[in-house]
């Protein structure tokens, strides 16, 4: 997927990447994306931007990175949509969400972590043992969540290898937790600044909260046209939007999707749609899909399904709530920020029955004939909570079908089936 | 018109042919390394207007020999209640998977199980450990069920489990006890399966496992409804599969 005419390497070597595995990777991500999403039918030509940005993901992104720190920037590396993207960028860095989506350099992760860690930890560590991540090694500080206690002690070690830091974040959300969240929020702050040498102002930190919101706007348009019948654009490439908003350039990314916006808004006031009218629309709920993670919306869309929404970290809960814009100091906009942030409903909370509710209502709201509920297999908190969403799903009237896997692609054939006996049932 | 059915499973192919929407031939054959040979020679035993496919190698054998491809999962639920009108769920286990299925009105499929990846629980684990037994399949059964109970298998998993059974006969552990034990094993968790989505009697048993004697006798004493196992239980997945032929063509 490297950019044409372009010579990447030198930049890859100087960075450290291990050069024939990273080849190799690249290589394997490149087929999977023309396979996958370069074989769709019908796609809105909005997408063209996102094929670019992925066909140099490792190219002329990591040149955008690169030169912004040789000219004095700082980048922070991110896991978890609960660390604030305007606090990072209100200090002066960049923010990239590094992507753990792919089996990678298990042999030596298993070495570390044990086999039975879910996947997306297990390639968290496999990128960085494996060293093939440029954004990882770009990455002047990475900063860590306490969402569950397998990322928890995977960033200990981690943290043996590059420069970390871990925000905890609580597990229930009474003020006192809010209160928390915010305390560690102004001592992320002060973590940011002794990187950066730049303080986070009240000025700065404004324009940062409109930036990232209209990012988050421009993502809720494209998602809102998904309600249509037809739908105008496929799960498969909104959620590859949503992977990607995480590292990409945010002005730009955020002008690109609502010119996505525009063209799909226009689609659906023609009746254009990438699945026929009435095709089975699924919504899917559960653990984050990070880049290069697309299975499960390839297995759906590829059975003649289509995926109208996403109820998850890479997905709805990435943009659905926008942060209060109308404060003026410092201290009313650290209130806003840990009030928004203890807003995202994933698992790791308990109780977290807004999740319930964002389901039921996600699914009316985009017209839904069915529900997925998704668990990486390992990860504890989806997993027991899936018991309660298919509760939910099923008392709201609407058929729930629970998946567990991982990246692998060994249950590809029995998922399938599955996937198919329900889009057939539905 | 004459319709065929295939079902093209990880262990058998089967066939049925329907003429006007009445059995007129049925036949199984081994899958083997090349599933898709034996169905070709299925599909040229005679002319037919329709065809429709279902089993692991759908896919294959809708671009291989045409017509429409449609999930084990939706086929069982057509052909068990077409063999038996009032029938409200199906349990099916195949060589490589089992399904649990919930039915509503004419076989319409309203909810269902089926294992995720490994083949445990399922006509492969039962070959794998009749051969750690030094049995047959129908010796395995049999001495099922002439024990009169049977040894706690912990394991499900099929490499496990052959460990856990290498280590009883090494115990010196009845032989009949461990059949027993083991069929006793998938029995529970099948129970589990059709408990969870709330299978209500009549229950058809096919697939190829309903064909043991000794599994049809646990499922029937352990699940609350009647258990019906139809004569050639392998081929309701292919025979659902011609009745939807024939229901397209009609």
């Amino acid at each position: 997927m490297a950019g044409e005419g372009v010579d990447y390497r030198p930049m890859w070597a100087e960075l450290g990447l291990d050069l024939p595995m990273h080849d190799a990777l690249l290589e394997a991500v490149g087929g999977m994306y023309g396979q996958t999403f370069m074989t769709q039918a019908n796609r809105p030509e909005g997408m063209g931007y996102l094929d670019f940005v992925m066909s140099e993901v490792h190219g002329l992104r990591i040149k955008e990175l690169d030169d912004f720190r040789k000219s004095g920037g700082k980048v922070v590396g991110t896991y978890c949509l609960y660390v604030p993207e305007e606090l990072i960028r209100a200090a002066g860095a960049w923010s990239v969400g590094i992507c753990a989506g792919a089996e990678w350099a298990y042999d030596q992760v298993e070495q570390i972590l044990p086999r039975n860690t879910c996947a997306l930890i297990k390639s968290m560590m496999g990128f960085k043992l494996g060293k093939v991540c440029p954004y990882l090694e770009e990455a002047d500080l990475l900063v860590g969540e306490t969402t569950c206690d397998g990322k928890k002690k995977a960033y200990e070690e981690l943290g043996k290898l590059q420069n970390m830091y871990v925000m905890e974040l609580p597990q229930m959300k009474r003020a006192k937790d809010v209160a928390f969240w915010r305390s560690e929020l102004v001592d992320l702050i002060a973590k940011l600044e002794a990187l950066t040498g730049k303080k986070v102002t009240a000025e700065s930190l404004k324009a940062s909260i409109k930036e990232v919101n209209d990012k988050r706007r421009a993502l809720q348009r494209v998602n809102a046209a998904r309600a249509a019948d037809p739908a105008p654009i496929s799960g498969l490439d909104s959620l590859l939007a949503v992977q990607v908003a995480f590292y990409d350039d945010v002005p730009r990314f955020t002008q690109m999707m609502n010119a996505l916006a525009d063209e799909l808004e226009a689609r659906v006031a023609d009746g254009v749609g990438v699945a026929p009218t009435g095709a089975k629309r699924v919504l899917i709920t559960g653990t984050p899909m990070a880049l290069p993670n697309w299975k499960l919306h390839q297995i759906v869309e590829t059975a003649g399904g289509v995926v109208v929404g996403e109820e998850m970290c890479t997905g709805s809960r990435y943009f659905e709530k926008l942060v209060n814009e109308d404060a003026s100091t410092l201290d009313e906009m650290l209130d806003d920020l840990a009030a928004k942030y203890l807003d995202i409903n994933c698992a790791c909370f308990t109780p977290n029955e807004g999740r319930l509710d964002d389901v039921v209502r996600m699914a009316r709201n985009l017209k839904a004939d069915g529900v997925i509920d998704y668990s990486l297999q390992f990860c504890g908190t989806y997993q027991i909570e899936s018991t309660a969403v298919q509760k939910t799903v099923h008392d709201a009237g609407l058929p729930v079908l629970s998946i567990d896997t991982d990246y692998s692609a060994e249950d590809v054939g029995q998922l399938s089936t599955r996937v198919e006996a329900f889009l057939e049932m539905l | 018109m004459r319709v065929l059915g295939l079902d093209i499973g990880s262990r058998s192919v089967d066939a049925v042919w329907l003429d006007d929407g009445r059995i007129v031939d049925w036949a199984v054959a081994d899958s083997g390394f090349d599933p898709g040979s034996a169905a070709a020679i299925f599909v040229d035993r005679g002319a037919h207007d329709a065809i429709v496919s279902t089993g692991y190698g759908r896919h294959a054998a809708r671009e291989r020999f045409g017509g429409t491809a449609i999930t084990e999962i939706t086929a069982y639920g057509i052909g068990a209640a077409a063999l038996h009108p009032d029938v409200a769920s199906v349990l099916d286990i195949g060589g490589q998977d089992t399904k649990v299925i919930s039915l509503g009105s004419a076989g319409k499929v309203t909810d269902f199980e089926m294992n995720d990846k490994c083949a445990a629980g399922t006509g492969k684990f039962l070959e794998v450990m009749a051969r750690a037994l030094g049995f047959t399949l129908e010796e395995m059964a049999a001495a099922a069920l002439a024990a009169k109970s049977g040894v706690v298998i912990s394991s499900m998993c099929t490499v496990f489990a052959e460990s856990e059974v290498t280590g009883l006969v090494h115990r010196g552990e009845d032989r009949g006890r461990i059949a027993r034990g083991l069929h006793e094993s998938i029995v529970t968790r099948t129970l589990g399966s059709l408990r969870r989505i709330g299978a209500k009697g009549p229950l058809v048993f096919a697939g190829g496992v309903a064909k043991n004697p000794a599994m049809v006798e646990l499922v029937a004493k352990g699940f609350d409804g009647a258990v019906l196992v139809p004569a050639e239980a392998q081929t309701v997945g292919a025979f659902g599969a011609a009745l939807c032929a024939a229901r397209s063509e009609a």
